[in-house]
Protein backbone atom coordinates (compact mmCIF):
# COMPACT_ATOMS: atom_id res chain seq x y z
CA UNK A 1 0.00 0.00 0.00
CA UNK A 2 1.32 3.49 -0.78
CA UNK A 3 2.08 6.36 2.06
CA UNK A 4 -0.89 7.86 -0.08
CA UNK A 5 -3.78 6.70 -1.77
CA UNK A 6 -6.76 8.10 -3.57
CA UNK A 7 -9.84 6.56 -5.05
CA UNK A 8 -12.63 8.46 -7.34
CA UNK A 9 -10.98 11.83 -5.41
CA UNK A 10 -13.32 14.67 -7.03
CA UNK A 11 -13.18 18.53 -6.26
CA UNK A 12 -16.21 20.54 -7.88
CA UNK A 13 -16.31 24.27 -7.59
CA UNK A 14 -19.44 25.49 -8.34
CA UNK A 15 -19.90 24.56 -12.22
CA UNK A 16 -16.08 23.86 -12.60
CA UNK A 17 -14.88 20.67 -11.99
CA UNK A 18 -11.38 20.95 -10.71
CA UNK A 19 -10.10 17.17 -10.26
CA UNK A 20 -12.50 14.70 -11.82
CA UNK A 21 -12.61 10.75 -10.31
CA UNK A 22 -8.47 10.30 -9.55
CA UNK A 23 -7.09 7.39 -8.70
CA UNK A 24 -3.69 7.73 -6.98
CA UNK A 25 -1.12 5.09 -5.30
CA UNK A 26 2.15 7.32 -4.57
CA UNK A 27 5.21 4.81 -3.53
CA UNK A 28 6.95 5.72 0.03
CA UNK A 29 9.98 7.55 -0.67
CA UNK A 30 9.28 8.23 -4.16
CA UNK A 31 9.57 11.76 -5.88
CA UNK A 32 6.09 12.28 -7.52
CA UNK A 33 5.99 14.81 -10.40
CA UNK A 34 2.04 16.28 -11.18
CA UNK A 35 2.46 18.01 -14.62
CA UNK A 36 -0.07 20.02 -16.74
CA UNK A 37 -1.20 23.17 -18.12
CA UNK A 38 -2.90 25.61 -15.44
CA UNK A 39 -6.13 24.98 -14.53
CA UNK A 40 -5.46 20.97 -14.84
CA UNK A 41 -6.40 20.74 -11.22
CA UNK A 42 -2.79 20.01 -9.83
CA UNK A 43 -3.54 22.64 -7.13
CA UNK A 44 -6.51 21.45 -5.79
CA UNK A 45 -5.36 17.91 -5.85
CA UNK A 46 -2.73 18.73 -3.63
CA UNK A 47 -5.01 20.85 -1.59
CA UNK A 48 -7.50 17.69 -0.74
CA UNK A 49 -3.98 15.87 0.06
CA UNK A 50 -3.15 18.22 2.59
CA UNK A 51 -6.16 18.30 4.12
CA UNK A 52 -7.03 22.00 3.63
CA UNK A 53 -9.36 21.13 1.25
CA UNK A 54 -12.69 19.25 1.85
CA UNK A 55 -13.06 16.39 -1.12
CA UNK A 56 -16.53 16.43 -3.19
CA UNK A 57 -15.99 12.84 -3.63
CA UNK A 58 -13.86 10.03 -3.48
CA UNK A 59 -11.28 9.11 -0.43
CA UNK A 60 -7.97 10.01 0.21
CA UNK A 61 -5.83 7.37 3.08
CA UNK A 62 -2.13 8.68 4.12
CA UNK A 63 -0.20 5.75 5.91
CA UNK A 64 -3.06 3.67 5.77
CA UNK A 65 -5.60 5.43 7.23
CA UNK A 66 -8.51 8.09 6.10
CA UNK A 67 -7.53 11.28 5.78
CA UNK A 68 -11.04 12.06 6.91
CA UNK A 69 -10.37 10.55 10.37
CA UNK A 70 -6.86 11.47 10.88
CA UNK A 71 -6.34 15.24 9.31
CA UNK A 72 -4.22 16.34 12.22
CA UNK A 73 -1.59 13.61 12.45
CA UNK A 74 -1.55 13.31 8.61
CA UNK A 75 -0.81 17.14 8.79
CA UNK A 76 1.62 16.83 11.52
CA UNK A 77 3.95 14.80 8.97
CA UNK A 78 3.47 16.70 5.61
CA UNK A 79 5.59 19.87 4.80
CA UNK A 80 3.62 22.25 2.47
CA UNK A 81 5.42 24.47 0.33
CA UNK A 82 2.26 26.74 -1.51
CA UNK A 83 2.41 27.81 -5.09
CA UNK A 84 1.29 31.29 -3.61
CA UNK A 85 3.83 33.30 -0.88
CA UNK A 86 2.24 32.97 2.24
CA UNK A 87 5.09 33.75 4.74
CA UNK A 88 4.23 36.03 7.39
CA UNK A 89 4.80 39.51 6.66
CA UNK A 90 4.10 40.68 10.46
CA UNK A 91 7.49 38.42 11.74
CA UNK A 92 10.75 38.46 10.55
CA UNK A 93 12.89 35.52 8.83
CA UNK A 94 13.68 33.96 11.91
CA UNK A 95 10.31 34.44 13.63
CA UNK A 96 8.61 33.25 10.80
CA UNK A 97 10.53 29.84 11.16
CA UNK A 98 10.27 29.75 15.16
CA UNK A 99 6.73 30.49 14.61
CA UNK A 100 5.77 27.30 12.11
CA UNK A 101 7.45 25.06 14.46
CA UNK A 102 5.40 25.84 17.08
CA UNK A 103 2.38 25.00 15.30
CA UNK A 104 4.02 21.77 15.24
CA UNK A 105 4.86 21.91 18.84
CA UNK A 106 8.25 21.44 18.37
CA UNK A 107 9.93 22.51 21.33
CA UNK A 108 11.49 26.33 21.44
CA UNK A 109 15.53 25.22 21.78
CA UNK A 110 14.79 22.19 19.05
CA UNK A 111 12.93 24.90 16.73
CA UNK A 112 15.75 27.63 17.30
CA UNK A 113 18.58 24.99 16.42
CA UNK A 114 16.23 23.76 12.99
CA UNK A 115 15.03 27.09 12.12
CA UNK A 116 19.14 28.25 12.27
CA UNK A 117 20.58 24.96 10.12
CA UNK A 118 17.73 25.50 7.48
CA UNK A 119 18.89 29.53 6.98
CA UNK A 120 21.85 28.33 6.88
CA UNK A 121 21.20 25.40 3.99
CA UNK A 122 19.15 27.94 2.18
CA UNK A 123 21.74 31.02 2.37
CA UNK A 124 19.59 33.48 4.75
CA UNK A 125 21.64 32.89 7.68
CA UNK A 126 22.82 36.56 7.29
CA UNK A 127 19.13 37.75 7.40
CA UNK A 128 17.76 36.41 10.28
CA UNK A 129 15.96 39.70 11.33
CA UNK A 130 15.25 41.36 8.20
CA UNK A 131 11.61 41.42 7.27
CA UNK A 132 9.26 39.32 4.64
CA UNK A 133 9.07 42.68 2.85
CA UNK A 134 12.95 43.06 2.32
CA UNK A 135 13.87 39.97 0.69
CA UNK A 136 13.68 39.71 -2.97
CA UNK A 137 11.51 37.25 -4.79
CA UNK A 138 14.39 34.23 -4.79
CA UNK A 139 15.16 34.77 -1.14
CA UNK A 140 11.08 34.29 -0.43
CA UNK A 141 11.16 30.72 -2.62
CA UNK A 142 13.93 29.79 -0.50
CA UNK A 143 12.61 30.65 2.95
CA UNK A 144 9.22 28.90 1.62
CA UNK A 145 11.23 25.91 1.12
CA UNK A 146 12.66 25.77 4.00
CA UNK A 147 9.39 26.87 6.46
CA UNK A 148 8.17 23.14 4.56
CA UNK A 149 11.12 21.19 5.88
CA UNK A 150 10.75 22.74 9.60
CA UNK A 151 8.65 19.56 10.83
CA UNK A 152 11.31 17.16 9.22
CA UNK A 153 8.04 15.67 7.21
CA UNK A 154 7.85 12.39 6.09
CA UNK A 155 5.70 13.66 2.97
CA UNK A 156 6.84 16.92 0.77
CA UNK A 157 4.70 18.44 -1.19
CA UNK A 158 5.80 21.28 -3.41
CA UNK A 159 3.65 23.43 -5.81
CA UNK A 160 5.89 25.03 -8.09
CA UNK A 161 9.10 25.16 -5.57
CA UNK A 162 11.94 26.74 -8.11
CA UNK A 163 9.48 29.35 -10.04
CA UNK A 164 11.46 32.72 -10.06
CA UNK A 165 14.79 31.36 -8.63
CA UNK A 166 18.10 31.88 -10.31
CA UNK A 167 19.78 28.77 -11.39
CA UNK A 168 22.01 28.96 -8.35
CA UNK A 169 18.88 28.62 -6.26
CA UNK A 170 17.27 26.29 -7.99
CA UNK A 171 20.23 23.96 -7.85
CA UNK A 172 20.38 24.47 -4.36
CA UNK A 173 16.56 23.52 -3.91
CA UNK A 174 17.21 20.19 -6.30
CA UNK A 175 19.98 19.57 -4.48
CA UNK A 176 18.31 19.54 -1.25
CA UNK A 177 15.36 17.10 -2.76
CA UNK A 178 18.04 14.94 -3.92
CA UNK A 179 19.02 14.57 -0.88
CA UNK A 180 16.41 14.25 0.63
CA UNK A 181 15.64 10.63 -1.41
CA UNK A 182 17.98 9.16 0.74
CA UNK A 183 16.23 10.45 3.64
CA UNK A 184 13.10 7.90 2.30
CA UNK A 185 10.95 11.07 2.31
CA UNK A 186 8.06 11.21 -0.07
CA UNK A 187 7.97 14.30 -2.29
CA UNK A 188 5.29 15.54 -4.78
CA UNK A 189 5.98 17.99 -6.96
CA UNK A 190 3.69 20.09 -8.63
CA UNK A 191 5.57 21.88 -11.54
CA UNK A 192 6.01 23.50 -14.82
CA UNK A 193 9.84 23.33 -15.17
CA UNK A 194 10.38 19.35 -17.75
CA UNK A 195 13.71 19.33 -17.20
CA UNK A 196 12.79 19.34 -13.04
CA UNK A 197 10.39 16.44 -13.69
CA UNK A 198 12.73 14.67 -15.33
CA UNK A 199 15.50 15.27 -13.38
CA UNK A 200 13.98 14.61 -9.78
CA UNK A 201 11.03 12.49 -10.22
CA UNK A 202 10.95 9.25 -10.08
CA UNK A 203 7.43 9.04 -11.59
CA UNK A 204 5.36 11.61 -13.27
CA UNK A 205 1.57 12.03 -14.03
CA UNK A 206 0.39 14.22 -16.64
CA UNK A 207 -3.00 16.19 -15.67
CA UNK A 208 -5.16 17.82 -17.84
CA UNK A 209 -8.92 19.12 -16.95
CA UNK A 210 -9.09 16.96 -14.01
CA UNK A 211 -8.06 13.58 -15.38
CA UNK A 212 -5.14 11.84 -15.19
CA UNK A 213 -3.53 11.18 -18.68
CA UNK A 214 -0.80 9.17 -18.43
CA UNK A 215 1.90 8.13 -15.26
CA UNK A 216 4.84 6.56 -15.63
CA UNK A 217 8.61 6.96 -15.06
CA UNK A 218 9.68 10.17 -17.25
CA UNK A 219 12.05 8.17 -19.49
CA UNK A 220 9.41 5.33 -20.17
CA UNK A 221 6.75 7.98 -20.63
CA UNK A 222 8.84 9.64 -22.96
CA UNK A 223 9.77 6.62 -25.07
CA UNK A 224 6.14 5.93 -25.28
CA UNK A 225 5.31 9.05 -26.63
CA UNK A 226 8.01 10.51 -28.57
CA UNK A 227 10.59 7.99 -29.25
CA UNK A 228 14.50 8.78 -28.58
CA UNK A 229 14.31 11.60 -30.96
CA UNK A 230 11.76 14.43 -32.59
CA UNK A 231 12.52 15.94 -35.80
CA UNK A 232 11.36 19.14 -36.21
CA UNK A 233 10.41 20.91 -39.35
CA UNK A 234 9.99 23.94 -40.27
CA UNK A 235 7.23 24.34 -43.04
CA UNK A 236 6.47 26.97 -45.43
CA UNK A 237 2.75 27.14 -46.67
CA UNK A 238 3.35 26.27 -50.44
CA UNK A 239 5.20 22.65 -48.82
CA UNK A 240 2.85 22.13 -46.20
CA UNK A 241 0.82 19.82 -48.10
CA UNK A 242 2.88 18.29 -49.98
CA UNK A 243 5.00 17.32 -46.84
CA UNK A 244 2.16 16.09 -44.99
CA UNK A 245 0.84 13.59 -47.28
CA UNK A 246 4.72 12.24 -47.70
CA UNK A 247 4.18 12.02 -43.46
CA UNK A 248 1.19 10.27 -44.10
CA UNK A 249 2.44 7.93 -46.61
CA UNK A 250 5.21 6.44 -44.49
CA UNK A 251 2.94 6.09 -41.52
CA UNK A 252 5.17 8.33 -39.51
CA UNK A 253 3.66 10.21 -35.78
CA UNK A 254 3.87 13.22 -36.19
CA UNK A 255 2.04 16.15 -35.15
CA UNK A 256 0.81 19.09 -37.40
CA UNK A 257 1.16 22.62 -35.97
CA UNK A 258 0.64 24.37 -39.22
CA UNK A 259 4.53 26.00 -39.62
CA UNK A 260 5.99 23.73 -37.63
CA UNK A 261 5.72 19.34 -37.99
CA UNK A 262 6.92 17.22 -35.35
CA UNK A 263 8.17 13.78 -36.24
CA UNK A 264 8.40 11.30 -33.36
CA UNK A 265 9.26 7.97 -33.25
CA UNK A 266 11.45 8.36 -36.39
CA UNK A 267 14.48 7.87 -34.18
CA UNK A 268 17.66 7.78 -36.48
CA UNK A 269 15.66 7.76 -39.69
CA UNK A 270 17.89 10.08 -41.99
CA UNK A 271 16.05 9.43 -45.14
CA UNK A 272 13.67 11.64 -43.65
CA UNK A 273 15.41 14.43 -45.37
CA UNK A 274 14.53 13.87 -48.73
CA UNK A 275 10.36 14.69 -47.27
CA UNK A 276 11.82 18.61 -47.58
CA UNK A 277 13.21 20.24 -50.51
CA UNK A 278 15.75 22.38 -47.81
CA UNK A 279 17.11 19.64 -45.24
CA UNK A 280 18.20 23.13 -43.10
CA UNK A 281 14.74 23.77 -41.91
CA UNK A 282 14.97 20.02 -40.21
CA UNK A 283 16.38 19.32 -36.96
CA UNK A 284 16.66 16.18 -35.12
CA UNK A 285 16.92 16.15 -31.23
CA UNK A 286 16.08 13.77 -28.48
CA UNK A 287 12.69 13.83 -27.28
CA UNK A 288 11.91 15.07 -23.68
CA UNK A 289 9.02 15.29 -21.68
CA UNK A 290 7.98 18.27 -22.97
CA UNK A 291 6.78 16.60 -26.57
CA UNK A 292 5.48 14.03 -23.88
CA UNK A 293 3.19 17.35 -22.18
CA UNK A 294 2.54 18.76 -25.24
CA UNK A 295 1.38 15.19 -27.29
CA UNK A 296 -1.10 14.54 -24.06
CA UNK A 297 -2.32 18.15 -23.60
CA UNK A 298 -2.01 20.26 -26.61
CA UNK A 299 -0.30 22.73 -27.83
CA UNK A 300 -2.43 25.55 -28.09
CA UNK A 301 -3.66 27.57 -24.95
CA UNK A 302 -7.12 26.88 -23.30
CA UNK A 303 -6.97 29.33 -20.50
CA UNK B 1 -19.92 22.83 13.97
CA UNK B 2 -16.23 21.29 14.81
CA UNK B 3 -14.96 21.91 18.17
CA UNK B 4 -11.69 23.99 18.37
CA UNK B 5 -8.89 22.39 20.55
CA UNK B 6 -6.40 23.95 22.64
CA UNK B 7 -4.36 24.64 19.76
CA UNK B 8 -5.61 27.54 19.49
CA UNK B 9 -3.17 29.14 21.70
CA UNK B 10 -0.85 28.25 18.39
CA UNK B 11 -2.99 31.75 16.62
CA UNK B 12 -2.95 33.38 20.08
CA UNK B 13 0.81 33.32 20.66
CA UNK B 14 0.88 33.81 16.83
CA UNK B 15 -0.55 37.07 17.43
CA UNK B 16 0.65 38.17 20.87
CA UNK B 17 4.05 38.29 19.02
CA UNK B 18 2.97 40.15 16.28
CA UNK B 19 1.52 42.75 18.63
CA UNK B 20 4.63 42.63 21.10
CA UNK B 21 6.82 43.23 17.65
CA UNK B 22 4.73 45.94 16.39
CA UNK B 23 2.43 47.59 19.41
CA UNK B 24 4.13 50.91 19.23
CA UNK B 25 2.43 51.48 15.85
CA UNK B 26 -1.32 51.41 16.81
CA UNK B 27 -1.44 51.17 20.61
CA UNK B 28 -1.15 55.08 21.54
CA UNK B 29 -3.79 55.83 19.49
CA UNK B 30 -5.67 53.28 21.36
CA UNK B 31 -5.05 54.80 24.60
CA UNK B 32 -4.91 58.60 23.25
CA UNK B 33 -8.38 58.93 21.62
CA UNK B 34 -10.16 57.70 25.16
CA UNK B 35 -8.22 59.82 27.21
CA UNK B 36 -9.30 63.13 24.95
CA UNK B 37 -12.96 62.04 25.06
CA UNK B 38 -12.77 61.68 28.50
CA UNK B 39 -11.21 64.94 29.18
CA UNK B 40 -12.99 66.55 26.63
CA UNK B 41 -16.45 65.40 27.10
CA UNK B 42 -15.81 64.67 30.84
CA UNK B 43 -14.85 68.57 31.68
CA UNK B 44 -15.50 70.30 29.01
CA UNK B 45 -19.43 69.08 27.98
CA UNK B 46 -19.91 67.99 31.61
CA UNK B 47 -19.30 71.95 32.92
CA UNK B 48 -22.49 72.00 31.21
CA UNK B 49 -24.29 68.58 31.94
CA UNK B 50 -23.89 69.59 35.88
CA UNK B 51 -24.97 66.40 37.92
CA UNK B 52 -26.08 62.82 36.27
CA UNK B 53 -27.53 60.01 38.53
CA UNK B 54 -26.03 62.15 41.40
CA UNK B 55 -22.43 61.81 39.83
CA UNK B 56 -20.27 64.38 38.28
CA UNK B 57 -20.31 63.67 34.38
CA UNK B 58 -17.34 62.79 34.26
CA UNK B 59 -17.99 60.08 36.16
CA UNK B 60 -20.57 59.19 34.94
CA UNK B 61 -19.11 58.43 31.43
CA UNK B 62 -15.91 56.82 32.57
CA UNK B 63 -17.24 53.39 33.32
CA UNK B 64 -19.18 54.06 29.61
CA UNK B 65 -15.49 54.26 27.92
CA UNK B 66 -13.78 51.73 29.23
CA UNK B 67 -16.43 49.44 27.67
CA UNK B 68 -17.14 51.44 24.54
CA UNK B 69 -12.72 51.13 23.79
CA UNK B 70 -13.00 47.64 24.63
CA UNK B 71 -15.52 47.07 22.14
CA UNK B 72 -13.33 48.83 20.03
CA UNK B 73 -10.63 46.95 19.84
CA UNK B 74 -11.86 43.34 19.53
CA UNK B 75 -13.62 44.65 16.83
CA UNK B 76 -10.81 46.69 14.69
CA UNK B 77 -8.88 42.92 15.50
CA UNK B 78 -11.18 41.03 14.34
CA UNK B 79 -12.33 42.97 11.24
CA UNK B 80 -9.83 44.79 9.53
CA UNK B 81 -6.88 42.98 11.57
CA UNK B 82 -8.43 39.36 10.70
CA UNK B 83 -9.53 40.35 7.27
CA UNK B 84 -6.01 41.33 6.78
CA UNK B 85 -4.70 37.93 7.57
CA UNK B 86 -7.02 36.35 5.57
CA UNK B 87 -7.21 38.11 2.62
CA UNK B 88 -3.92 39.61 1.60
CA UNK B 89 -1.20 38.08 3.84
CA UNK B 90 -2.61 34.61 3.36
CA UNK B 91 -1.65 33.94 6.62
CA UNK B 92 -4.27 31.73 7.72
CA UNK B 93 -3.85 29.26 4.26
CA UNK B 94 -0.12 28.86 5.77
CA UNK B 95 -1.36 27.63 9.07
CA UNK B 96 -3.94 25.62 8.65
CA UNK B 97 -1.61 23.07 6.04
CA UNK B 98 -0.38 22.60 10.06
CA UNK B 99 -1.53 20.81 12.70
CA UNK B 100 -3.92 23.57 13.24
CA UNK B 101 -7.43 23.39 11.76
CA UNK B 102 -10.06 26.36 10.92
CA UNK B 103 -11.55 26.08 14.08
CA UNK B 104 -8.30 26.72 15.90
CA UNK B 105 -7.38 29.44 14.18
CA UNK B 106 -10.64 31.27 14.33
CA UNK B 107 -10.72 30.34 18.59
CA UNK B 108 -6.85 32.02 18.54
CA UNK B 109 -8.21 35.04 16.57
CA UNK B 110 -11.36 35.40 18.91
CA UNK B 111 -9.31 35.03 22.56
CA UNK B 112 -6.75 37.12 21.01
CA UNK B 113 -9.71 39.92 20.30
CA UNK B 114 -10.49 39.62 23.55
CA UNK B 115 -7.43 40.15 24.83
CA UNK B 116 -6.78 43.09 23.35
CA UNK B 117 -9.94 44.61 24.77
CA UNK B 118 -8.68 43.16 28.24
CA UNK B 119 -5.62 44.95 28.00
CA UNK B 120 -7.55 48.46 26.57
CA UNK B 121 -10.21 48.29 29.48
CA UNK B 122 -7.27 47.95 31.64
CA UNK B 123 -5.39 50.36 30.28
CA UNK B 124 -8.52 53.14 30.59
CA UNK B 125 -9.30 51.88 33.98
CA UNK B 126 -5.96 52.59 35.63
CA UNK B 127 -6.26 56.01 33.34
CA UNK B 128 -9.85 56.49 35.22
CA UNK B 129 -8.18 55.67 38.41
CA UNK B 130 -5.40 58.10 38.43
CA UNK B 131 -8.38 60.59 37.73
CA UNK B 132 -10.33 59.39 40.96
CA UNK B 133 -12.97 58.65 39.44
CA UNK B 134 -13.17 54.85 40.38
CA UNK B 135 -14.76 54.52 43.95
CA UNK B 136 -15.11 50.95 44.46
CA UNK B 137 -12.61 47.78 44.81
CA UNK B 138 -15.40 45.67 42.77
CA UNK B 139 -13.39 47.65 39.50
CA UNK B 140 -10.59 45.22 39.47
CA UNK B 141 -13.01 42.75 37.81
CA UNK B 142 -13.42 45.12 35.33
CA UNK B 143 -10.75 43.72 33.04
CA UNK B 144 -12.67 40.14 33.44
CA UNK B 145 -15.61 42.12 32.28
CA UNK B 146 -13.42 42.98 28.86
CA UNK B 147 -12.29 39.85 28.17
CA UNK B 148 -16.06 38.63 27.89
CA UNK B 149 -17.63 41.61 26.38
CA UNK B 150 -14.35 40.70 24.14
CA UNK B 151 -14.96 37.40 23.39
CA UNK B 152 -19.01 38.64 22.43
CA UNK B 153 -17.76 41.47 20.22
CA UNK B 154 -14.66 39.26 18.40
CA UNK B 155 -16.85 36.94 17.85
CA UNK B 156 -19.62 39.39 16.22
CA UNK B 157 -16.96 40.64 14.06
CA UNK B 158 -15.41 37.75 12.47
CA UNK B 159 -19.29 36.77 11.45
CA UNK B 160 -19.71 39.48 9.52
CA UNK B 161 -15.65 39.36 8.22
CA UNK B 162 -16.67 35.98 7.22
CA UNK B 163 -19.17 37.39 4.88
CA UNK B 164 -17.48 40.42 4.34
CA UNK B 165 -16.65 40.40 0.29
CA UNK B 166 -13.76 43.30 0.49
CA UNK B 167 -12.53 45.70 3.20
CA UNK B 168 -14.47 48.51 2.87
CA UNK B 169 -17.29 46.49 3.76
CA UNK B 170 -16.18 47.14 7.38
CA UNK B 171 -17.32 50.99 6.92
CA UNK B 172 -20.61 49.66 6.84
CA UNK B 173 -20.04 47.61 10.23
CA UNK B 174 -18.35 50.58 12.14
CA UNK B 175 -21.29 53.29 11.06
CA UNK B 176 -24.59 51.15 11.06
CA UNK B 177 -23.17 49.03 13.85
CA UNK B 178 -20.38 49.82 16.56
CA UNK B 179 -20.88 53.90 16.54
CA UNK B 180 -24.32 53.84 17.20
CA UNK B 181 -24.20 51.14 20.03
CA UNK B 182 -21.57 53.56 21.04
CA UNK B 183 -24.56 56.47 21.53
CA UNK B 184 -27.40 54.44 22.36
CA UNK B 185 -25.64 52.29 24.91
CA UNK B 186 -25.84 54.51 28.18
CA UNK B 187 -22.59 55.84 27.70
CA UNK B 188 -22.78 59.54 27.37
CA UNK B 189 -26.71 59.57 29.09
CA UNK B 190 -28.82 57.16 31.26
CA UNK B 191 -31.17 55.24 29.08
CA UNK B 192 -33.78 56.47 31.14
CA UNK B 193 -33.39 59.94 28.96
CA UNK B 194 -35.36 57.74 26.18
CA UNK B 195 -38.86 56.99 25.06
CA UNK B 196 -39.61 53.42 26.93
CA UNK B 197 -39.39 51.83 23.71
CA UNK B 198 -36.01 52.91 22.54
CA UNK B 199 -34.98 51.51 26.27
CA UNK B 200 -36.36 48.12 25.40
CA UNK B 201 -34.86 48.60 22.22
CA UNK B 202 -31.00 49.47 23.72
CA UNK B 203 -31.16 46.46 25.66
CA UNK B 204 -31.11 44.44 22.36
CA UNK B 205 -27.24 46.32 21.36
CA UNK B 206 -24.93 43.64 22.81
CA UNK B 207 -23.41 47.38 24.82
CA UNK B 208 -25.70 48.14 26.71
CA UNK B 209 -25.29 45.27 29.39
CA UNK B 210 -21.71 45.68 29.64
CA UNK B 211 -22.07 49.69 30.04
CA UNK B 212 -24.62 48.23 33.25
CA UNK B 213 -21.88 46.40 34.34
CA UNK B 214 -18.77 48.27 34.35
CA UNK B 215 -20.96 51.33 35.77
CA UNK B 216 -21.99 49.28 38.42
CA UNK B 217 -18.16 47.82 39.10
CA UNK B 218 -16.85 51.35 38.84
CA UNK B 219 -19.57 52.65 41.52
CA UNK B 220 -19.50 49.85 43.98
CA UNK B 221 -23.51 49.76 43.78
CA UNK B 222 -24.15 45.93 43.01
CA UNK B 223 -27.97 45.00 42.19
CA UNK B 224 -29.49 41.67 40.79
CA UNK B 225 -29.94 43.24 37.49
CA UNK B 226 -26.14 42.44 36.55
CA UNK B 227 -26.01 38.93 36.79
CA UNK B 228 -29.11 39.34 34.15
CA UNK B 229 -26.64 41.39 32.22
CA UNK B 230 -24.16 39.02 32.60
CA UNK B 231 -25.94 36.33 31.17
CA UNK B 232 -27.04 38.35 28.07
CA UNK B 233 -23.24 38.50 27.39
CA UNK B 234 -22.56 34.78 27.48
CA UNK B 235 -25.37 34.34 25.38
CA UNK B 236 -24.77 36.50 22.85
CA UNK B 237 -20.70 35.61 23.03
CA UNK B 238 -21.75 31.47 22.77
CA UNK B 239 -24.20 32.11 19.98
CA UNK B 240 -21.80 34.24 17.73
CA UNK B 241 -18.72 32.26 18.86
CA UNK B 242 -20.12 29.54 17.72
CA UNK B 243 -21.77 30.94 14.32
CA UNK B 244 -18.50 32.33 13.38
CA UNK B 245 -16.86 28.90 13.44
CA UNK B 246 -18.80 27.65 10.99
CA UNK B 247 -19.01 30.19 9.07
CA UNK B 248 -15.09 31.04 8.83
CA UNK B 249 -15.09 27.65 8.10
CA UNK B 250 -17.03 27.73 4.79
CA UNK B 251 -14.95 30.50 3.73
CA UNK B 252 -11.42 29.23 4.54
CA UNK B 253 -12.09 24.92 3.54
CA UNK B 254 -13.02 25.50 -0.10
Amino acid sequence: MGIIETRGLTKRFKDVLAVDRVDLEIEEGECFGLLGPNGAGKTSLIRMITAVSPVTAGEIWVQGKNLDKCAREAKAIMGVVPQMDNLDPDLTVLQNLLTFARYFDIPKREARRRSLELLELFKLEDRLNARIRELSGGMKRRLLVGRGLINQPRILILDEPTIGLDPQARYLVWHKLAQLNSEGVTRILCTHNMEEATVLCDRVAVMNEGRILSLGAPRRLISEYAGDAVWEIDVRPDAHEAIVQELERRGLDFEDSGTQIHVFHADSDESLREVVSSPDNMRRRPATLEDVFFRLTGRSLVE
Amino acid sequence: MKPFSWRFVRMWQRNRDVFLRLWHSEAPGFIAEPILILVAMGLGLGAYVGLVDGQSYIEFIAPGIIASYAMFSASFECTYGTFVRMEYQRTFDAIIATPLSVEDVIAGEIFWGATRSLMTGTVILAIAAAFQLVHSPWALLIPLVCFLEGVMFASIALLFTSLAPAIYTFNYYFTLFITPMFFFSGVFFPLSSFPQIVQTLSWIIPLTPVVHVTRALVSGELHLSLLWALAIMIAVAAVFFSLALVTMRRRLAV
